[in-house]
């Protein structure tokens, strides 16, 4: 008897013990969550108050009675966001495509051509993948410079269209195709570019997917190359842009129309991420790193 | 016969291989040789192309700089303070992660948000969330000063203060990788040995400490070598919180330092920049290497 209830009790401590180790688990997570959201909802919040409102609190609202859509016009209208958003847009579309096309050829010769020196050729691409892009940067701007591409798409575009991690992972996904399915299509007299198209890539579509994702982010985000062979605004891309509207945009105090421009670069990879978001995070841990 | 097929084959190869030789090529191969060429080049003019001789000169330069030995020092405080605790957060937030069942995939997709979003346009979000301005005291000293504290300008006020917020930014942007790889090493843990330890009795922190925290080490190691190496290369965040003239802010980066040497205001150096590059891959270069020695005595394969 005495046993029973002593089992009950050390039962119901354990119990009790666990329940509070989940709540601090709870309150700890939804901490970092609001931390994470905060700044989110800040930008959405601010760009929804009046230049006015926003000016005339000294303390900073948590919510607004009054939002307005003004701030999203002089967004668009009183500096060049549209065109900023068109660069983005153009510049992130021509480099994946190109990079892909790129990208594509090399993993297939890597992964199913039998050719003189591809091992080697192969070595000194993976020995490239350690060389930071902050060392190259310097000549490809003096170089870029000298070709008179500054303010051009070609300038912008052509030092970022290969990437040797992606060769490498589309090379890693193509050997894992069977050798029996090349053979039996070489039988059948299919050439190899036909093969690569018909083949491998409908096979590697995944893979192909995650590195587009994974390129369309780091293009729409990228900033350092665009600023040092951009100075004409026409060529500015969005990270630019905001640059610009904070130093010398809406003036400095118009917050407002600042965050409004803020929301409207950040969309658009939001609703990418939340459409392919499986995608996204599977692929990350294989592909990129930011910070 | 069979040779000619066989060269006919060699030549297709390097065919599907020729543009991406030729992008590499020209903005990786070239470009790393001829930045070794730059940083001894003395005086190089970019306009007339022409230097004045060869030699270390560039080197002695950038080391006596008082910008770049700034930036230097703000560049390490930056990785020794956000490297640490970005990785033992994100092993927190990861560890209770998995813990739970309900919510999961919620708090997942929230924690990721910062991956996806562009460092410059929430980097203003921050900036506003921190400065003092004549028309208002900011958010964050609104707080500061509900709990009785002095409130500060973060983003033209005190170097602490400053650097508080740049680690702050950092350690929110770096996040989202490090709880991805670290939830997804902590899923892939064997059950069994927890299982076992249970049946032993073990504590769940002796369990953490004894089965889990060896079992991921390996991806721990992954996440601080290149959380070390991300952050020695800090620059677009800086520039989010301080505005571009990094050097007036006091705040400046190595990685800035270079772009700041070619390009802008006080630009126009390439041998300047490419002498201080190459420094900066000197260091990131020692520091891996040390990673990897201590590596091989921690890590547990």
């Amino acid at each position: 008897m005495d046993t029973e209830m002593n089992y009950r009790k050390i039962e119901k401590a354990a119990q009790s013990r666990k329940r509070i180790a989940g709540i601090i688990v709870y309150a700890l997570l939804t901490l970092w969550a609001v931390i994470v959201l905060f700044p989110f909802y800040w930008m959405i919040l601010t760009s929804v108050k009046s230049y006015s409102a926003y000016n005339s609190e000294y303390i900073p609202q948590f919510f607004t009675l009054s939002p307005t859509l003004r701030n999203y016009a002089d967004a668009f209208t009183t500096v060049s966001l549209g065109r900023y958003l068109a660069n983005t847009a153009i510049f992130t579309v021509l480099t994946t495509a190109a990079m892909l096309f790129v990208i594509t050829l090399a993993a297939f010769a890597f992964a199913r051509l039998d050719f003189k020196g591809k091992n080697i050729v192969f070595l000194i691409f993976l020995s490239l993948m350690m060389i930071p892009g902050e060392l190259v940067i310097i000549t490809n701007f003096v170089t870029i410079t000298n070709l008179d591409m500054r303010n051009s798409f070609a300038g912008l575009i052509l030092p970022s269209i290969t990437s040797v991690f992606y060769i490498y992972l589309l090379k890693e996904n193509f050997e894992q195709i069977p050798d029996s399915l090349y053979y039996a299509a070489k039988v059948d007299g299919t050439s190899d570019l036909k093969y690569l198209l018909k083949v491998m890539i409908p096979i590697s579509r995944p893979t192909l997917i995650t590195i587009t994702i994974l390129k369309v982010i780091e293009c729409w985000n990228s900033y350092v190359w665009p600023r040092l062979i951009t100075d004409d605004e026409n060529y500015f891309l969005v990270s630019n842009g905001i640059q610009e509207i904070r130093e010398n945009g809406f003036g400095r105090e118009n917050i407002p129309a600042m965050m409004a421009a803020v929301v409207v670069i950040s969309v658009p990879l939001i609703v990418l991420f939340l459409i392919f978001r499986r995608k996204i995070m599977e692929g990350v841990p294989r592909g990129g790193t930011k910070g | 016969m069979r040779k000619k097929f066989s060269s006919c084959g060699s030549l297709k190869g390097w065919l599907y291989l020729l543009p991406a030789i030729l992008f590499l090529g020209a903005f990786m191969v070239y470009p790393l040789v001829d930045v070794l060429i730059y940083s001894f080049e003395e005086g190089y003019n970019s306009a007339s192309q022409t230097y004045f001789g060869t030699g270390t000169y560039n080197y002695s330069y950038v080391l006596h700089d008082p910008y770049f030995l700034q930036a230097v020092k703000n560049t390490f405080i930056l990785v020794i303070i956000t490297v640490p605790l970005s990785t033992g957060i994100a092993l927190l937030i990861s560890a209770g992660l998995n813990s739970i069942t309900p919510l999961r995939e919620l708090f997942q997709t929230i924690y990721f948000l910062p991956y996806v979003t562009n460092t410059l346009a929430v980097g203003l979000v921050f900036m506003i969330l921190f400065k003092k301005t004549p028309y208002s005291d900011s958010l964050v000293n609104l707080l500061i000063t509900f709990f009785g504290g002095n409130s500060v300008d973060f983003i033209d006020g005190p170097y602490p203060a400053k650097m508080f917020v740049l680690c702050f930014y950092t350690i929110w942007v770096v996040m989202p990788f490090k709880i991805l790889i670290l939830t997804s090493a902590l899923s892939s843990v064997n059950q069994e040995y927890y299982n076992a330890a249970k049946v032993d009795g073990t504590s769940n922190f002796r369990i953490f400490m004894r089965i889990t925290l060896p079992m991921i080490s390996p991806m721990i190691f992954y996440l601080i070598i290149t959380g070390f190496i991300g952050a020695f290369k800090a620059y677009s965040d800086v520039v989010a919180l301080f505005g571009t003239d990094l050097n007036a802010a006091g705040m400046n980066t190595i990685v800035g330092y270079v772009y700041d040497m070619l390009y802008g205001d006080s630009g126009g150096y390439p041998s300047y920049a490419s002498a201080a590059a190459i420094l900066l891959f000197a260091i990131v270069l020692t520091i891996t290497f040390i990673n990897l020695l201590i590596s091989r005595k921690k890590v547990h394969y």
